[in-house]
Order: C-alpha cells, then sequence, then structure tokens
C-alpha cells in the first residue's frame, strides 16, 4: 500500500520538473527553438509575416496539445475557439477600441468562457459522441459568423483596422506595428513564450499529471478520487483561452478574419500538425506547425492540388509508420548517439 | 401545400443521406472504426456514374450500378489493406488516417476532373414534373424517394430477416460473443464494408441532384452523413433511416420556413439530441 497524498509511480517515472530548477544543462536543447525565433528577426528579412503566421499556428497547435494530447479529449472542433478570439478581436478592433492587447484579452477570455461552457455540456460523453459534439459545437460557430452578417460580414470576411501603437499607455509613444511586420513578429512571439510557460507549467503540475491518468484510465483516476470532469473542463477551458489568443493574433497581423477560421479544414489542419511534430511533447506543436507552414508555403506555390496530396500522404504516413510524429523520429535519431536506454522523452507517456 | 413540399423534398433529401450513411452505421458499429473517409465513396460514385453517362452513354441506373460495383470493389481492398490495421489503433489515429484519405481523394478528383461541380447528367425521363392526383411534384425526388424506400425494404430483409443479418446484428450487438459462436466476423465485416461502399456509391451518383459532385463533397457533407451515423445510433439500421429522414426534414424545414439560420438549426439539435442521448436514438444493445 503507499501512503496517502504519494502520487503511484511506474519505475520508468522521471519525476515531474516543474520550474527552472529542475533543469538540467542537457536540458539546454529547449533553447534551441527560442534561439531560432529570435534570430529569424534578424536574419528572416522579407518573410516576418510569414514568420508570424507561423508562431500563431505553433500557439494554436499548443493548445490543441494541452485538450487532445494531454486531456485525451478528442476534438474535431478546436477552430471555434480559434475563430471565436478572432472574430472577437476583430469585432473589438472595429467597434471598440484598436489597442491590441484589449483585443486580445477580451479574445482570450471570451474563447476561454467558451470553452468551459461547451466543456461544461460535452465532456460528460465519451468516444465518438463527444468527437460529433466538438464537431456540432464548431458547426454551430460558423453558422452563426455566416449568418450575423452585420457583425461578421458573413462570407466576405471582416477587415480588421491597424492596430494601434503597443504599450502607449501614460505617455509613452508606444511600438507601432510597421509594414515589415517586424513588431508585429515580435509581439507575437513574446504571447506564444508566455503561453508556453504557463503551458509548461501546467503540464508539469499536479494538475497535468492527473489529467495524464485521465487520459489513460478515467475510471481508475474516480476511483482515486480525482475530480475528473472538473479538471477536464478547467484544462478545455485553458486551451480554448489559448487559441482564442492564437485567433487574435490572427487577426491583428492578417488584418481580416473570415469563415476559414472557423471551419472543419482549419480543425483538421492544426490536429495535423500536432500529430506531425508528436502529442504531449510542448515542442512538437514547434515542430509540426513549423514542418507543416514551410512545405504547405513550398508545395502550394508549385500547385494547390499537389499540397493536398502532401497533406494526406503525410498524415497517413505519420499514423501508419511514424508514431509519436517528428519528436519522436528526433528522439530516435538521439537515441543512436546516446548510450544510456533510459528515456528521457519530455514528461508524460 | 408549403408543409406538403417540406414533407416531400426532406423525405427525398433524407433519402439520399440514407443511403449514402446506411454502410457507414455498420462500419462504425461493427468494427468501432471512426471512418470519416466514407463520403469519398459516395463523391467518387457522383464522378463515375457522370462519366459513364456522358462518355459511354450509360442509361442514368447503369451509370450508377456501375459506379456501386466500382466503389464496393475499391472499399473491399481498401478495407483489407488500410483499415485493418486500423481497428487496434485508437480513434485519434482513425480520424486522422481517413482524414488523410479524404485530402488526398480531393486532391485526386481536383487532378483529374478540375474543380468546378460538375452539371448533373438528369436524364429526359427523370426532368419535369409529375402528376401526384392532388398536385405536382419534380419527378427526380419522387425518383429517389421510391429508390430510397426500395433500397431501405430490401436492406431491412437482409439485416433483420436473412441469418446474414442475424449474424451481423450479433456481431454488432457483441462481436467477442460472436466469434466464439464460430461467426467469422473479419469475413463479414469485408462483405459489409463492401456492400457499404457500393451504396455510398450509388447513393453518390444517384443524388448528385440535391448534392451536387464536386472535390470537396466529401468534406462538406462528411458531417451530415456522421450526423445521421451518430443520431441513429452507431451499428443501427433503423435507426440512420430515422435519422437521416429526419436529418432531411429539419434542413429541409429549416431552408424554407427560417432561411437567415442556414444549418445552425441541424447542428442546434444535433448538439442537444447527443447530450441527451450520447448513443444515439436507437443503438444497438452493445452501446448501452
Amino acid at each position: 500500500m503507499t501512503e496517502p497524498g504519494k502520487p503511484i509511480l511506474s519505475p520508468a517515472f522521471t519525476p515531474p520538473g516543474s520550474g527552472l530548477a529542475a533543469l538540467q544543462l542537457r536540458d539546454i536543447w529547449h533553447l534551441a527553438p527560442w534561439a531560432i525565433a529570435i534570430g529569424f528577426y534578424f536574419v528572416g528579412d522579407g518573410f516576418h509575416s510569414f514568420g508570424t503566421n507561423i508562431l500563431i499556428m505553433i500557439l494554436f497547435t499548443l493548445s490543441l496539445d494541452l485538450a487532445l494530447g494531454y486531456a485525451g479529449i478528442i476534438t474535431l472542433g478546436h477552430a471555434a475557439f480559434f475563430g471565436a478570439g478572432a472574430y472577437t478581436a476583430g469585432i473589438v478592433a472595429v467597434h471598440m477600441t484598436t489597442d491590441p492587447l484589449v483585443g486580445l484579452a477580451l479574445a482570450t477570455v471570451l474563447a476561454g468562457v467558451l470553452g468551459i461552457i461547451t466543456g461544461m455540456l460535452i465532456l460528460h460523453t465519451q468516444g465518438v459522441a463527444m468527437f460529433m459534439l466538438t464537431l456540432a459545437i464548431a458547426s454551430m460557430f460558423y453558422e452563426v459568423a455566416n449568418q450575423w452578417r452585420s457583425l461578421t460580414g458573413g462570407d466576405d470576411g471582416l477587415t480588421v483596422p491597424r492596430s494601434a501603437p503597443l504599450l502607449a499607455y501614460f505617455g509613452f509613444a508606444g511600438f507601432r506595428f510597421d509594414f515589415r511586420g517586424m513588431t508585429g513578429y515580435l509581439y507575437t512571439l513574446s504571447v506564444v513564450f508566455l503561453w508556453f510557460l504557463i503551458a509548461w507549467r501546467v503540464v508539469k503540475s499536479p494538475f497535468g499529471r492527473s489529467l495524464d491518468g485521465i487520459r489513460q484510465n478515467p475510471r481508475r483516476m474516480r476511483a482515486i478520487g480525482t475530480p475528473v470532469w472538473w479538471r477536464l473542463v478547467a484544462m478545455y477551458g485553458l486551451s480554448a483561452a489559448m487559441a482564442g489568443t492564437a485567433g487574435a493574433l490572427q487577426a491583428h497581423a492578417t488584418r481580416l478574419v473570415g469563415l476559414t477560421s472557423l471551419n472543419l479544414e482549419l480543425s483538421g489542419i492544426v490536429a495535423v500538425m500536432l500529430v506531425l511534430g508528436g502529442e504531449r511533447r510542448l515542442y512538437g506543436a514547434f515542430v509540426g506547425a513549423a514542418f507543416f507552414m514551410i512545405v504547405q508555403d513550398w508545395a502550394a506555390a508549385k500547385n494547390p492540388v499537389y499540397w493536398m496530396f502532401v497533406i494526406g500522404g503525410l498524415l497517413m504516413a505519420v499514423v501508419l509508420f511514424l508514431e509519436g510524429g517528428l519528436m519522436g523520429l528526433l528522439d530516435k535519431i538521439a537515441g543512436l548517439f546516446t548510450r544510456k536506454p533510459e528515456q528521457k522523452a519530455g514528461g508524460a507517456k | 401545400m408549403l408543409i406538403l413540399t417540406i414533407l416531400l423534398d426532406g423525405i427525398a433529401y433524407g433519402m439520399v443521406l440514407f443511403i449514402i450513411s446506411v454502410g457507414l452505421t455498420v462500419t462504425m458499429g461493427l468494427m468501432r472504426v471512426v471512418n470519416l473517409a466514407h463520403g469519398s465513396f459516395a463523391m467518387l460514385g457522383g464522378y463515375l456514374s457522370s462519366v459513364m453517362i456522358r462518355h459511354y452513354d450509360a442509361p442514368f441506373i447503369g451509370g450508377a450500378l456501375i459506379a456501386a460495383l466500382v466503389c464496393g470493389a475499391l472499399g473491399g481492398l481498401a478495407e483489407l489493406t488500410v483499415y485493418r490495421p486500423l481497428y487496434r489503433k485508437g480513434e485519434l489515429a482513425q480520424v486522422l488516417l481517413t482524414f488523410g484519405m479524404i485530402f488526398i481523394s480531393i486532391a485526386s478528383m481536383t487532378l483529374i476532373f478540375g474543380t468546378t461541380p460538375i452539371a448533373e447528367s438528369m436524364p429526359k425521363w427523370l426532368e419535369g414534373l409529375v402528376d401526384l392526383g392532388f398536385r405536382t411534384y419534380p419527378t427526380y425526388r419522387l425518383f429517389l424517394i421510391v429508390v430510397g424506400a426500395l433500397l431501405a425494404l430490401g436492406l431491412y430483409f437482409i439485416i433483420e430477416r436473412s441469418l446474414f443479418g442475424a449474424r451481423l446484428r450479433a456481431s454488432v450487438d457483441d462481436p467477442g460473443m460472436a466469434r466464439a459462436l464460430g461467426i467469422n466476423v473479419n469475413l463479414l465485416f469485408t462483405l459489409t464494408f463492401i456492400g457499404g461502399c457500393a451504396l455510398a456509391g450509388f447513393g453518390g451518383a444517384i443524388g448528385a441532384g440535391i448534392l451536387p459532385i464536386e472535390p470537396f463533397y466529401a468534406l462538406r457533407y462528411l458531417v451530415l452523413f456522421l450526423v445521421v451515423v451518430v443520431i441513429g445510433g452507431l451499428g443501427s439500421f433503423r435507426g440512420s433511416l430515422a435519422a437521416a429522414l429526419a436529418v432531411g426534414l429539419i434542413e429541409t424545414t429549416g431552408k424554407y420556413l427560417l432561411p437567415q439560420l442556414g444549418s445552425f438549426l441541424l447542428w442546434l439539435i444535433v448538439f442537444g439530441l447527443l447530450l441527451w442521448r450520447p448513443y444515439g436514438l436507437l443503438p444497438p444493445k452493445s452501446a448501452s
């Protein structure tokens, strides 16, 4: 018997390092994605808006990783929250203020609240029913945006005015959003970094670990006294809020919010990015989204049809042959060069 | 009179949905595999029959039957090669792999036929109106209702009245027990998969006047097919008929009476129904 209050650990379990104190020298590779992202700011001349789009999709994919990867909530309707955030930011900019932070905050809160409300309703169910419910929610959001033309512009989309300078408070002139999108890039990167820290803290926390258990065996978790439903709702809400932020960032960056921010295709594509990169890895979202966006940009420039073949083929190949996605592949490659056979797979499994 | 129009249009629409979705419900009910690519077979059927009719002067029903044969054969092939390894994997893997298949089917059809929807190739005898005695009604829609009703009747006898059907229902309710009794569930499933894909191809072909054939067909109507299956209850033949007719009627009613709502009404009802009965209206015994 284990003493109460102490989690039951399997022998292969690495203690959840929470916070910076748990970092070791070999974790220095954590700096790599951020170094690349910051380096891109200086060398990626002319590609800053593309880089911004990649960062936005990384954030969106990361949000799906929380819900789908860590909590095991199979959803094909995550674009609902992305779109809700994008439309909120767009509508705030049109009707209230062009201060980007206000739109961002409102979009995040609204998407989070929507996530909690819908999560409370659907997270009692399981399997196909839950999956269909997420689809139904996304479809309802889509129809609302499509039909409420006076507010959303319907299928013409909503043109968002240029954002006011960032942090222009108390007489400070603020950072102007330039045409080349360099300010926008840094702004997006900062927001992504903040959300990443939150996500990291959450998945390494006891709360995150309990979701790991819920994903693997909800019945047993309930038996040991975990409030399963509340935990799922909380994670779903957090994930929805993060997706809403991503939507708001996109509304500000592209200055156009369309129905494509809400459709089934986007929900599918973000799942592709996640699985491509690897679930439950946090950095899987980075690798998957960046890889996907770059290949898409390259292939779609040649021929959009060609691109559909690539994405379909990639998806099938990852599911059939490459479990763990690209991060899993990197792990295997890294495994060839290290002597110690013990796993270092980032966190869960 | 509007009520009657809504009723007839709704039933015609529902029949098309039923023909296409009935195979999917057995697939998902029997093997618990989430098959999002089912709509691709219906799309393929639509394209094939239009090619047959245009280039080889096949009669309308002949074209649809050829489409059904080809889709059935391809479905069998796909079951043996792609779907078999999937049964052991989780729902997520199934969702993603079949989603990938949708993309590939969309790309293939775009490559071959272009992005524009193909014009329906309606034969002379289906154009125009037919006099029902108390009113006139488009022949094509009446044809859909009749064909759908005949197919439903035929399927009823196969599934509810034949030995094959008894085995099938037993396997849906409890695959393990069915195996223990000596039923070859795998073979049963392959046969059902072939039948389901053939029906999807047939439905896509004859329903082209209601669900126009274009490359994004497989994605655009996918959710409707899924709704029929899930609302009806996975693996339930009667449930899918009831759900298909209900979806057809709700969508048609919405279009006539509340066009400003679009499909919102349907989704709201789906949402409520699934919260109320997560296993569908008429679930098989295994689900409860």
